[in-house]
């Protein structure tokens, strides 16, 4: 607990002294980082990402993985759109056909995970391709209308908070309580851990895993919703956006491990913020975007970096055996040189 | 085989071995699939089947095939390159700006991508072993940051022209036979680049890359170098992701988009071919079987007019079909790794 502690602690540390370098910076060219505006960007960007992270925790929490979320993301804007066809009175049969449509395909991943034995990586690629083509194919432009209602939800701020950020806010919390409180969200944890031994221990690996994909359609879903209202209309070119890859860095610069059974959701969220405040940073400093591709590349490779030195670490002192003179709830995260020179190559 | 076997028994035998290799979701599934495609393909054109026609699939699919054959060499070892059509994009891109359309500066420039692709190797391998950065995550970085610096260097759009000399190999015959015709460079290259890595899986070097994707800690009890391997297949397949951009470019011609999604394409490949993501099993001969299959459903679609839209949909399926079935026959056939959820050192999910 105090470990994991730790590392969502680091995560956040970094995401403070990104902010305070940013908002150096960004005064040193004699201009603000939280203004209004910038506040506004910033929370706004992360809230997409958001939702497509903290289901994108799930999955890779259970060592597994989901390449379709970009996709599903599309589809759903699309499914949204023309579900409520404009009318106020049919927002919610968009809403429902929406987490209908994502829960299915994140329930055919799964299944497809765990009966067919096919490794997550090759069937959510699969499945993306399938969406895909079927967009493709299907729709040549925006498609649908959403009535101006359901564009609230994109454009509505509560002060300097979007009404999105609050809500993904809101789900990252239920998926904090979810891991922690409920039999399936401890499961979770049991099965990336060690499939083998959670099998051995009574855990039906199985189902861990189902309802990991199915949650992590279904918040992408959430994100298409998040598309459909801000754009007006279904969008099917949200896939080629890369939230797919986005999504997997943001979870793994917020200190989860890619290997399953480490980490949560409380990480992940710092993780996409450290993102959308580079994002929002590189915009004030007016960086070229495509030296912010170099820079994002590099920096989330130079933090799982430092991350994979404190789990080497880690991985030399199991939790249940700490150092006998130290309380382990008040343990400060160690220096990374400290855990290198400890966790050399065995 | 024992003592009770007759010769007759032996020989249905051989033919079960035969029918198990061809059907059992390993490398020999991939080469039935392939016939099967080109058998489809002569129903509907006969023409397709003459070496013109046959000659030019395979120049189309050489590109492809070196690419399947370096993320085989990062598969096989445990690990997976992502980089690598970015990487082709920006070796295009580099070439058609330093060459200018020079012809003297051709073989200089060569040189040069050579060491740039080994460089993005070695940095791809050395991060992912020695930082021990997650081969996915450290790839991903290398993609974005590739993508992002050669589109700053250009300032956004592809300048420059490739030389005459340079396009050669893309495009150009090596040699013409009697009834054959034409037999394009990129076919020999791409055969050779594939005779080579035989070659290389078959020395030394080789069966410690399948250990080391097998069971990285076993091969490193036994006295492998772990990290210097895999950093090895890594700049192998940079390397190879550079003659795959030569061919490319001077194929294709030079464009922004050049490379786009070719890191999935290879691994489809690699994957159809029944080499397993996780490492230590499949052979090159069946990730080249694989690319050739790839690219023979993308001839059948268009010989069936299937609009370009639809392909990625059928894509997918067949892809998922082809590991979920080669997962069965694996599972059913290998007591190592039960269907529940494999032994204890590679549970199917571990092969991510």
């Amino acid at each position: 607990m105090s470990l994991r502690l730790g590392t969502t602690g680091l995560v956040y540390v970094a995401l403070a002294a990104i902010l305070a370098a940013g908002a150096a910076l960004a005064a040193a060219r004699g201009q603000d980082l939280f203004t209004t505006a910038n506040t506004v960007d910033l929370l706004t960007r992360s809230s997409l990402l958001g939702f497509v992270a903290i289901g994108q925790t799930l999955v890779i929490l259970c060592r597994s993985l989901d390449l379709s979320v970009g996709y599903v993301m599309a589809l759903s804007s699309v499914v949204a759109a023309t579900a409520m066809a404009g009318q106020t009175s049919r927002i919610w049969l968009g809403v429902a056909a929406v987490v209908v449509v994502a829960g299915l395909i994140g329930l055919a991943n799964g299944l497809i995970v765990t009966r067919l034995g096919v490794n997550a990586f090759i069937t959510t690629l699969g499945m993306g391709l399938i969406i895909k083509g079927y967009l493709d194919t299907r729709y040549k432009g925006p498609a649908g209308e959403v009535p101006a209602e359901f564009q609230l939800f994109g454009y509505t701020r509560i002060g300097v908070v979007p009404l999105s950020f609050a809500v993904m806010a809101a789900v990252a919390v239920l998926a904090v309580v979810f891991l922690r409180r409920t039999r399936t969200g401890v499961h979770m944890y049991a099965v990336g851990g060690d499939a083998e031994v959670a099998r051995m221990s009574g855990v039906r690996a199985d189902r861990p895993l189902l309802a990991a994909h199915v949650l992590c359609s279904v918040t992408a879903g959430l994100a298409g919703l998040l598309i459909a209202s801000r754009f007006g209309t279904g969008s099917t070119l949200v896939y080629s956006s890369g939230y797919e890859l986005e999504s997997i860095a943001a979870v793994v610069l917020g200190g989860t491990y890619l290997l399953g059974g480490r980490g949560g959701v409380g990480g992940t969220v710092a993780g996409v913020l450290i993102l959308a405040t580079l994002d929002t940073v590189f915009n004030v400093l007016g960086v070229d975007p495509f030296f912010k591709d170099v820079l994002r590349g590099a920096i989330v490779i130079a933090a799982v970096a430092l991350y994979a030195r404190r789990q080497v670490d880690r991985a030399a002192t199991p939790p249940r055996f700490p150092a006998p003179s130290r309380v382990p709830l008040l343990r400060p995260p160690r220096p990374p040189e400290a855990a290198a020179r400890r966790g050399g190559r065995p | 085989m024992t003592a009770t076997d007759t010769p007759a028994a032996g020989a249905s035998g051989a033919l079960r071995r035969a029918g198990a290799a061809l059907a059992g979701g390993g490398g020999g599934t991939v080469f039935a699939l392939l016939v099967l495609v080109f058998a489809v393909i002569f129903a509907i054109n006969p023409g397709f089947a003459r070496p013109p026609s046959l000659l030019a699939f395979a120049q189309q699919a050489a590109p492809l095939v070196v690419l399947a054959v370096g993320q085989y060499l990062v598969i096989v070892s445990g690990e997976l390159d992502l980089s690598v059509g970015s990487l082709v994009g920006a070796q295009v891109v580099v070439a058609a700006r330093l060459i200018d359309g020079q012809e003297p500066m051709t073989l200089p420039v060569l040189l040069l991508m050579l060491a740039f692709g080994a460089a993005v190797g070695l940095v791809n391998g050395l991060v992912t072993t020695v930082l021990k950065v997650p081969s996915i995550i450290a790839t991903l970085g290398m993609m974005l940051v590739l993508y992002g610096a050669v589109r700053l260097w250009t300032g956004g759009a592809p300048t420059g022209a490739l030389s005459e000399a340079f396009r050669v190999a893309g495009r150009g015959d090596a040699v013409v036979l009697p009834f054959i015709g034409g037999v394009p460079w990129a076919v020999v290259i791409a055969a050779a680049a594939g005779a080579a890595a035989v070659a290389l899986m078959r020395s030394p070097y080789g069966r410690t890359l399948t250990a080391v994707g097998d069971n990285a800690t076993a091969a490193s009890f036994s006295g492998a170098r772990v990290w210097r391997v895999r950093t090895l297949a890594f700049v192998g397949s940079s390397v190879l992701a550079t003659l795959a951009a030569v061919l490319i470019g001077g194929f294709a011609g030079v464009t922004a988009q050049v490379g786009e999604g070719l890191e999935f394409s290879a691994i489809t490949a690699v994957v159809l071919g029944g080499v397993v993501l996780g490492g230590g099993r499949g052979t090159v001969l069946a990730a080249i079987g694989g690319a050739l299959a790839v690219e023979a459903l993308f001839t059948l679609f268009n010989q069936l007019y299937l609009p370009s839209t639809i392909q990625p949909a059928v894509q997918g399926l067949i892809i998922i079909a082809a590991v979920a079935y080669a997962a069965r026959e694996r599972s059913r056939r290998s007591p190592r790794a039960p269907a529940a959820a494999g032994g204890p050192e590679k549970s199917p999910r571990e092969e991510v």
